[in-house]
């Protein structure tokens, strides 16, 4: 007797849940499928210099990487940039920029005006090797490992929240990777591992 | 007559529906079929609740050029979607694959359908619910139905007369 009112009651209760957990995820974050994959191939012209070109080689030429997607016209870029300033300077890691349908003067005269995060960036200027990266919406920002694999996405500007809790742990991560494969940073780049062989675990 | 207008009014809206597409050109009918097809079937990731034929944004005008180019090489429709799906996942796709975690997806109509059907079933076998029906009476209890039902037909005779 008691189930035919506890059950409706029940079936409301799951409803409520179920839309209240679906309100609050945002409906733009699309799970990338990229994750874990290795990055797309490509040749652009570099930004600064158009002769140099800016291919899938250099994110994969350090343990750890951070490919930005961003462009002059990008209003949340705008609102990112000065912590991209902070994490180049910091010396946290090495960051490249994939300029997006952008014009190449007003992309120059941005980084002018803003600052340059960028060791490099790539000119992309109809989009095409953004849709290879799944790239829907800028800023957008991609953590490369060696092995050239795709190890996180971050869709919107990159926030210390998200640097703090996902990224440094994973970056961390990766740089134990590479240590153990080998891999260490070439001369001159910041984050280089010191010395050259520290095997037996020395880091506790 | 007002059919004529009628039938001018819909001839002139007519570009007005096919603006987005217009654009790309394919060589024959078939090909432009299939583009109409392969960008309904696509999700506009910026615009929500709109596939790549309806949008005019700027993700959704390069997403169908690559379509039309992928188009030209004569790549099948199940390139072109795999493409799209391996880039921007599979809600990209309309029509989502049938996988693990789109059981439930899949699932949930045939679901709701067998919940309904049960109770319907059962209410249509027991009307008045379990353990009400007539085999719930005590033999006390019907032999007063009896008595009031002979009271009522007596009642309803007189006023008759």
């Amino acid at each position: 007797m008691q189930a035919r009112f506890i059950i409706p009651l029940a079936v409301f209760v799951a409803l409520v849940a179920i839309f209240a957990v679906g309100l609050k995820r945002d409906p733009r974050e699309v799970p990338s499928p990229l994750i874990d994959k290795p990055i797309p191939t490509y040749t652009l012209p570099n930004l600064q210099v158009p002769e140099t070109g800016f291919d899938q080689g250099l994110l994969t030429a350090q343990p750890v990487a951070l490919l930005n997607v961003w462009a002059s016209w990008c209003t949340a870029c705008r609102q990112e940039h000065p912590f991209m300033m902070e994490l180049a300077r910091s010396g946290a890691l090495t960051i490249y920029g994939l300029n997006y349908k952008d014009e190449r003067d007003d992309a120059l005269a941005w980084l002018a005006r803003h600052g340059n995060p960028y060791t490099a960036s790539g000119f992309d200027h109809s989009g095409r090797v953004a849709i290879d990266w799944g790239v829907y919406g800028v800023p957008e920002s991609f953590l490369v490992d060696f092995n050239g694999k795709i190890r996180y996405k971050v869709i919107g500007p990159l926030d210390r929240q998200t640097w703090e809790l996902k990224l440094k742990p994973l970056i961390a991560q990766i740089r134990a990777e590479a240590q153990a494969a080998g891999r260490t940073a070439p001369v001159g780049v910041s984050d280089a591992a010191p010395g050259v062989s520290a095997p037996q675990g020395a880091a506790q | 007559m007002r059919t004529l207008y009628a039938l001018a009014l819909l001839a002139l809206s007519l570009p007005t529906l096919a603006a987005p597409i217009a654009v790309f050109e394919l060589p024959n009918a078939e090909a432009e079929k299939r583009f109409r097809t392969l960008s309904a079937e696509l999700r506009c990731l910026v615009c929500q609740g709109q596939s790549l034929a309806d949008s005019n944004s700027d993700f959704a005008y390069d997403l169908r050029s690559v379509i039309h180019g992928m188009l030209l090489e004569g790549k099948s429709d199940a390139e072109i979607l795999d493409f799209m799906s391996a880039r921007y996942g599979d809600s990209v796709l309309y029509d989502p694959p049938l996988k693990p975690y789109t059981l439930l997806l899949w699932g949930a109509p045939l679901l709701l359908l067998g919940a309904g059907g049960w109770l319907l079933w059962r209410t249509l076998r027991n009307p008045a619910g379990e353990g009400r029906g007539r085999a719930g009476l005590s033999d006390e209890e019907r032999a007063r139905l009896a008595v009031l039902l002979q009271e009522n037909k007596q009642e309803n005779k007189g006023e008759d007369a």
